[in-house]
């Protein structure tokens, strides 16, 4: 009895182990990555495929912090801004075709990241209203041009509200998602925070490596 | 080869009990701990930078005297804290200061940023030749 308890217990462990953590997604190849291994990123002022022109403002903002938690030097977002502005390049479309020669002469960093929003902002609906910030990222090396890593990232006021079968994980951030959205007037600005750390820490499935400041670097 | 003892028998599952706990307490951990541990502990302290930067994007450089009080302040806490300074946090202090006229201040910042990180120099180097020519408005 006690051993047919066990083994069923076991089973389910099992099952967790292999599921709960794991991708269903073909393992990204990072061959590139590992080879330039870059230590510091410029974010350029992100492109904005969204109606909310505020957009970039949030996603720029919300940039450097699982970046820099992930162990890279991010340069200064806002000085950086300045730089592009007193250079007379005031709008991202412009910025994201600087040469990457160029852009490495002036700020020294080893990669870039390009940073396109594909949704920001809460749609107004008779039964409810969601509010949903979508982005994805191009991480491009600076010295040599070449694509290190591309990824997307989304996150919903909805998700809490879906059952979901996302294992603890998933739980935990819906509850985040929740509050958050319960909690503030700048929804949007709040449900971009979860998306950056979705999309830019590292050590998610498919997700940036680990840079030279964090402990992980090469680890993974 | 002979049947094993009655006493044997006895034993048997208990054991196998035992060794199957102990599976199970492992397989447990590594359930609870395999998706938790990418929560590392942070490396910087944050408190309200993200949001000054936000809060100095949205306002279009007209907000800079209450955005350098709210850094200070948070920097204290930091200091307090024993957090480490994440990075551009001077560097954007000290652009606030040069859109005050301190640009004595903005130096200081910029150099306190390329010694925190040295990845910084070039851009910090590169910043410092240029004050002149105005960096913030």
């Amino acid at each position: 009895m006690m051993l047919n308890k066990l083994k069923a217990l076991g089973a389910v462990l099992l099952a967790l182990l292999a599921s709960g953590c794991a991708t269903k997604q073909k393992p990204y190849d990072y061959a590139e990555f590992k080879a330039a291994r870059p230590a510091s990123i410029l974010v350029l002022p992100p492109m904005n495929s969204s109606s909310e022109v505020i957009a970039p403002y949030g996603m720029l903002a919300q940039a450097t912090q699982p970046l820099a938690e992930s162990g890279y030097y991010v340069i200064p977002v806002s000085l950086a801004s300045e730089t592009f502005k007193q250079n007379g390049l005031a709008n991202a479309a412009d910025i994201h075709e600087v040469p990457v020669k160029k852009l490495r002469e002036i700020f020294g960093a080893d990669a870039g990241l390009y940073i396109n929003i594909t949704d920001y902002g809460t749609s107004y609906k008779v039964v409810q209203s969601d509010t949903v910030v979508s982005a994805d990222a191009k991480l491009v090396d600076l010295r040599s041009g070449k694509t290190l890593w591309q990824g997307s990232a989304s996150a919903s006021s909805a998700e809490g509200r879906q059952n979901q079968n996302n294992g603890l994980l998933g739980v935990l951030l819906s509850a985040v998602v929740n509050q958050i959205i319960s909690t503030t007037t700048d929804a949007s600005y709040k449900m971009a925070s979860v998306t950056s750390n979705r999309l830019l820490r590292a050590g998610g499935n498919n997700g940036l490596l680990y840079g030279p400041r964090s402990p992980q670097y090469q680890k993974d | 080869m002979e049947a094993l003892s009655p006493s044997h028998e006895r034993k048997r599952p208990t054991m196998m009990n035992k060794k199957l706990a102990a599976g199970f307490a492992l397989g447990l951990a590594l359930a609870l701990s395999g998706c938790a541990n990418h929560q590392q502990k942070s490396l910087y302290g944050w408190g309200n930078y993200q949001d000054q930067l936000y809060e100095h994007f949205k306002t279009e450089g007209n907000g800079n005297a209450a955005e350098i009080a709210a850094l200070e302040e948070n920097l204290q806490k930091m200091r307090a804290n024993n957090d480490a300074v994440p990075p551009g946090y001077h560097a954007h202090l000290g652009m606030l200061y040069a859109s005050i006229g301190k640009e004595d201040q903005l130096i200081q910042e910029l150099q306190t940023e390329k010694t925190l990180f040295p990845e910084s120099a070039p851009y910090m180097d590169f910043l410092m030749r240029n004050y002149k020519k105005g960096l913030s408005k």
